[in-house]
């Protein structure tokens, strides 16, 4: 049963695309911005779960939890210090900006610690099952559960909590969210909070599977991740997920094909794709042009 | 008669710049280490002018334009090496970087802003994959060219790619283009063909990043598909963004002094890019138009004396 192995796998990557293509669309979907920045945050959640696991000693699930909550106060203070004064200026300038960020990331982690790679510590028990010929990995399971637990937390989130509910309100009108007493500032924050601690939680998840990290890994899945939420419908969460899962498994699709050095032009061509057929994505709606 | 004034004196200075360096370096004040930094900043002139079209004139955000620069370089490459002549290299190069653009941009110039900037990046990497796939070129471990730069080849296709620039942006075209980039609705509504002049503006900033990477490829022995990524890209980038968004000449003069800085800083590439990321972003948040936001040098000539109406374009 090769194709089931594929399948496996390909969620296993798609649910790491998905989690960091969460934090893209809901930063987009509140105050229309690119956050290029996104794929090295998740680098440096990488490194945090890292660090916290060979240095501080800690278990998988703390040395998480540490990675994530870094990652949230990175991504408050890159939207304080960088995007919040750029809240009305032109969306080339926000871009620029946030490709700045971006490499001031990349190239910050490299000048403090080497560009050298470091192999993420194997804190799991190898073991693997057997299902109908295909191996999972626990590695995969784990990597799945914590996906699927996020998200649900991520969904209480933002259907049932008033800060959820602020968040809907401001992605849906700023204006009107302000004059209802929305404190506009306070829920961009918690936004970028909340997709900077998703963002973390998937390089510590990416660390435990694929084992490699580097100062320059967040570039290739942060566009991808970004691809995932252009298709899933960009500044809708369900289509984040559901955008994820499908690059996943195109992806690795594409690899099992025998076309392995294409596999990062699949995502292009996919994009590409989308942006001319549906532009709104796989869960969008067609919006009119307003003057 | 103001323009062609203008005209004869952008000549005579290129004939006075051209024919300086090329003494300096007949008779040796120049040694091959600076005149190579002089081709090298001929070159990135050239692209900078380039993106600037599309990006500063035309309002268009791409930044896959080393997408374009790799076409060049490598269908150059291709023809010197079938023992074609050089300028022949360098006109093929652009023309097929220039059809790269028209393929690139029909499909893509129908999204807008970030969409359009992710779309050019993501031809500018399947660019780069496809050149990394092809085993004529060499693949990943890249391709060997004859050094065939020189500075008279490389001060004449910038001379070319400035006249041509600057004609087209004081032309009714470039008209349409900055009318584009100020408000692309309005600009329909009066009747402006906003597709064809995005193509159109693409296409020959694709045409002229090709000529430079034709320029670039000969001029370093070997080229390999990671000299044409994203962050070859984002330093034509800075040229524009830095310069000012809309100033042909602001791009020039960055695209000088980031050339002798990054020569400068080649020792330290981290050093390098963390100060390009902290200057794009103070720029960026201070002044978002860039440097010279829609300025060109001479207007700030014409204020000393007092003339007006000299602009070459802007609001």
């Amino acid at each position: 049963m090769d194709w089931l192995q594929q399948i496996i796998n390909g969620i296993s990557l798609g649910s790491i695309y998905a989690l960091i293509a969460l934090g893209y669309t809901m930063v987009y979907g509140i105050i229309r911005l690119i956050n290029f920045a996104h794929g090295d945050v998740f680098m440096v959640g990488s490194f945090v779960g890292f660090y916290a696991i060979t240095r501080l000693d800690l278990g998988i699930f703390p040395a998480l939890i540490l990675a994530m909550a870094v990652c949230a106060l990175l991504g408050v203070v890159i939207e304080r210090i960088a995007y919040k004064r750029l809240r009305n200026a032109s969306r080339i300038a926000a871009l620029i900006t946030a490709i700045g960020i971006s490499l001031l990331i990349e190239y910050g982690t490299i000048y403090f610690r080497g560009a050298q790679p470091e192999a993420f510590p194997n804190a799991l028990p190898s073991k693997s099952f057997e299902l109908w010929g295909a191996t999972i990995s626990i590695q995969s399971i784990l990597i799945l559960s914590i996906s699927v637990v996020l998200m649900i937390i991520l969904q209480f989130i933002v259907r049932r909590t008033k800060v959820g509910k602020a968040m809907r309100a401001v992605s849906h009108d700023v204006e009107a969210a302000k004059l209802m007493g929305i404190n506009v500032d306070r829920t961009i924050s918690a936004t970028f909070a909340i997709g900077s601690a998703l963002a973390g939680a998937a390089g510590v998840v990416f660390g435990i599977y694929y084992t490699k990290i580097e100062p320059l890994m967040g570039v290739i899945p942060g566009l991808k991740a970004f691809v995932a939420a252009v298709l899933g419908g960009i500044g809708i969460i369900p289509g984040a997920a559901i955008g994820g899962l499908v690059l996943g498994l195109v992806e690795t699709g594409v690899s099992a094909l025998g076309y392995s050095m294409w596999r990062d032009a699949a995502a292009f061509i996919i994009l590409i794709l989308i942006l001319i057929f549906k532009p709104s994505g796989i869960l969008g709606k067609n919006s009119r042009e307003k003057v | 008669m103001k323009k062609i004034n203008g005209f004869w004196a952008f000549l005579a200075l290129s004939v006075v710049v051209y024919a300086v360096v090329q003494l300096l370096i007949g008779t040796g004040m120049l040694n091959p280490y600076y005149s190579n930094t002089l081709i090298f900043i001929v070159i990135n002139i050239i692209l900078a002018v380039s993106l600037h079209l599309v990006i500063g004139i035309t309002g268009q955000f791409s930044i896959g334009h080393a997408g374009f620069l790799a076409v060049g370089a490598y269908v150059s490459a291709i023809f010197t090496k079938l023992d074609l002549p050089f300028p022949v290299a360098l006109a093929a190069g652009g023309v097929v970087a220039a059809l790269a653009g028209l393929l690139v941009g029909i499909p893509s110039l129908r999204l807008k802003g970030d969409y359009l900037a992710i779309a050019t990046l993501g031809f500018g990497e399947i660019i780069r994959i496809v050149f990394n796939n092809i085993d004529y070129v060499g693949g990943a471990a890249g391709m060997q060219v004859p050094h065939l730069t020189s500075w008279t080849s490389a001060f004449i296709c910038l001379f070319i790619t400035l006249i041509v620039i600057m004609n087209f942006t004081n032309s009714t075209h470039g008209r349409a283009c900055i009318s584009i980039r100020e408000n692309e609705i309005a600009a329909d509504a009066m009747g402006i063909h906003t597709t064809y002049y995005k193509v159109a503006a693409f296409a020959i900033g694709a045409f002229f990043a090709g000529v430079g990477g034709g320029l670039y490829a000969h001029n370093f022995y070997i080229i390999q598909p990671t000299n044409f990524g994203f962050l070859k890209s984002f330093d034509i980038l800075i040229f524009v963004v830095l310069g000012g968004l809309g100033s042909l000449s602001g791009a020039v003069i960055a695209a000088i002094f980031m050339t002798i800085v990054s020569t400068y800083l080649q020792g330290y590439p981290e050093t390098r890019m963390i100060i390009y990321s902290v200057v794009l972003i103070i720029v960026m948040l201070y002044r978002p138009k860039g440097l010279m936001g829609t300025n060109e040098i001479t207007s700030y000539f014409s204020k000393w004396t007092g003339a007006k109406g000299g602009r070459l374009h802007g609001k």
